[in-house]
């Protein structure tokens, strides 16, 4: 499983940076999405898989023992989970914002505030 | 008393929350954002005061012990670094009065100015890096809507390198703090301060490390990670780019300094400072380059931020108690003159209607009050002797000499040549020579129409910061002191430890 999550994982980064490194924005968007998720299972994966063992002490000891599934990593996904799906749903309107403003998709395009003025056609 | 230090952030969060719910009311905005931002300040020099008598002070949010809850930790380098928030916090809502058009004002605008700074006081406060990661998305998400705020196509465009580079990075911020916690198996920083040393996987802490490096290298725009500062921080209303430059970047520079000075201190990744050595001086040349070949103000100015931020990046590398202090008196004097010399940016921009330094001219001989409050944040950048830049350049080149780095000191005291040759660029150009369109032109006259009221306010945070610049020149002992102590925190870990952990309140 875990060697699955990890190709997984793996696949998803190569995805994501393939696709911020593209032209049109629409796939910039997804990219970014793809690397959010992807850093998203990675914290799972790395937080260590344990099957079938959730975190409750059981009856008659005082403390928990090994092994036992971390319930840590779950709670910081959720909260990026939340935090990634507001963020990127900004940029989503924004992209689609500058593509109604700019009249183009085409980051290559959009050079007007990196350029000194003389060179502005 | 400890509880104090969640006023910095809970002071943001009810103004705006009060400012969304009454949001017809402009007028009373206006008043609550001063009003928020004037008692965060008072607030935060009260928790200054107190971490300065008393020694760090800590918060377990919730009453949770301290490696398993959310720890707010305010030692003295946390409390320098929320006074500089507040007091630009402060600053900018008396210069947003003046500037800030109405359409804006309805649309948020100041709720979003507080929401900001509460992402930035949550950064410097908090004692946790998963938690920090999500004051960082606070932080970002309100610069991102208030960089756009008013949906010029400039600000479009500029926003989405903004937005692109800086959601790469947080994707970065994530997966280390995720394999951080794999590793170590907390995010508590004292925990892993105390826990790091311990540990075995040395090669994944050095894998972990760097991508903290490239996270925060891309919040605090140094080389090669920068390309996003230049791009957009012209765009928006000069009030916001004036509290951006101030504050953003330097919550990255304070990432790097409570990083490399208190959790990844082990053997295996001292190689961070020499990568940190590298990157200050290839960032302060670029950004003073990239400076001096501007005629656009504000891209001058933005250009300038990146070169500063070389020069803390390399104080911070030297890691001797004597350039840690430089590095954080360079931020607090970095902070108030850059700042300043946005406000100012605006108010010339408003005097002769062009951010174009070719196009315009002629300011001192109508105007050689506001002369000179321009050439007390300039000189002070460049570090002219009794002005604040001096001291903290001094302090950084004295660390540099001491530790035997004379190449990344030549390169420094160069830099600031070429400082000093752009900031005179502004002083010439807009400053001294004539206006090339004849004296007295249209957009002259439209100043003096506007309403004393919003003249003075927008002159008042000038003076005041100017004035800081002159004190911190003149009384530089007893601030240097400040940074001082705070060095000495934050290289003896222990200490920080033994508050967080140790300390129940």
């Amino acid at each position: 499983m875990t060697f699955l999550l990890a190709v997984i994982v793996g696949a998803l980064y190569a995805a994501g940076t393939y696709l911020v490194l593209r032209r049109s924005i629409v796939k910039v968007i997804f990219g970014l999405i793809f690397l959010g998720h992807a850093a998203n299972l990675m914290i799972f994966t790395v937080g260590r898989l344990t099957k079938g063992v959730p975190a409750f002490v059981p009856e008659g000891a005082e403390i928990l023992t090994e092994p036992f599934a971390d319930p840590l990593p779950q709670a910081l996904i959720l909260t990026s989970i939340v935090i990634g799906f507001g963020v990127q749903a900004f940029a989503l309107v924004l992209f689609k914002r500058a593509y109604l403003t700019l009249g183009t998709e085409d980051l290559d395009k959009m050079r007007s505030t990196d350029q000194l003025p003389e060179e502005r056609l | 008393m400890s509880k104090i230090i969640m006023l910095p952030i809970l002071f943001p969060v009810c103004a705006a929350l009060i400012m969304i719910f009454f949001r017809r009311s402009v007028a009373m905005h206006r008043i609550l954002n001063v009003a928020a931002t004037a008692s965060m300040l008072v607030v935060s020099l009260v928790i200054l005061g107190s971490v300065r008598s008393e020694g760090i002070l800590s918060l377990q949010v919730g009453g949770w012990e301290a490696p398993f809850g959310i720890t707010l930790v305010a030692d003295m380098l946390s409390s320098i670094m929320v006074v500089s928030a507040a007091l630009i916090g402060f600053t900018t809502a008396l210069y947003s009065l003046g500037t800030i058009d109405e359409e804006r004002e309805h649309f948020f605008y100041y709720p979003l100015l507080q929401l900001l700074l509460m992402g930035i006081n949550g950064a410097f406060l908090t004692g946790d890096i998963f938690n920090l990661y999500v004051w960082f998305e606070v932080m970002l998400i309100s610069s991102f809507v208030l960089l756009v705020l008013g949906g010029r196509p400039q600000q479009l465009e500029g926003a989405i390198k903004y937005v692109t580079l800086n959601l790469l990075s947080s994707s970065v911020f994530l997966a280390a703090a995720g394999i951080l916690y794999g590793t170590a198996g907390t995010l508590n920083m004292a925990d892993l301060a105390m826990r790091i040393p311990l540990l075995d996987h040395r090669e994944l802490l050095s894998v972990v490390a760097v991508l903290f490096l490239i996270t925060f290298g891309v919040k605090a725009a140094i080389f090669p990670l920068f390309f996003w500062l230049p791009a957009s921080y012209h765009t928006p209303p000069v009030a916001v780019s004036a509290i951006f430059a101030g504050l953003l970047t330097k919550v990255g520079v304070y990432a790097i300094m409570r990083f490399f000075t208190t959790i990844f201190t082990h053997d295996g990744v001292s190689f961070i400072h020499q990568v940190l050595l590298v990157l200050s001086a290839f960032t302060m040349v670029v950004g003073v380059l990239g400076a001096v070949v501007q005629y656009d103000m504000r891209k001058l100015l933005s250009f300038h931020i990146i070169s500063q931020i070389g020069y803390m990046i390399f104080a911070l590398a030297v890691q001797s108690p004597l350039a840690i202090a430089g590095a954080l008196f360079y931020i607090v004097h970095n902070i108030v003159a850059k700042t300043n010399l946005f406000y100012l940016s605006g108010l010339v921009h408003r005097l002769k209607g062009s951010w174009d330094l070719r196009e315009i001219g002629g300011i001192y001989r109508f105007y050689p009050m506001l002369g000179l409050l321009f050439l007390v944040p300039a000189l002070g950048l460049a570090g002219i002797p009794p002005l604040s830049g001096f001291w903290a350049k001094y302090v950084v080149i004295k660390a540099g000499i001491d530790s035997e780095h004379y190449l990344l000191v030549g390169v420094a005291l160069g830099v600031s040549m070429l400082t000093l040759f752009s900031m005179m660029k502004i002083w010439n150009e807009g400053f001294w020579k004539n206006d090339p369109r004849g004296e007295g032109s249209v957009e002259d006259e439209g100043y003096l129409r506007t309403p004393t009221m919003k003249k003075a306010v927008t002159l008042v945070p000038i003076i005041m910061l100017g004035f800081l610049t002159v004190m911190f020149g003149l009384w530089f002992e007893p601030f240097f002191e400040f940074a001082d102590r705070a060095a000495y925190e934050l290289l003896d870990v222990y200490n920080y430890i033994d508050a967080v952990i140790g300390g129940r309140s």
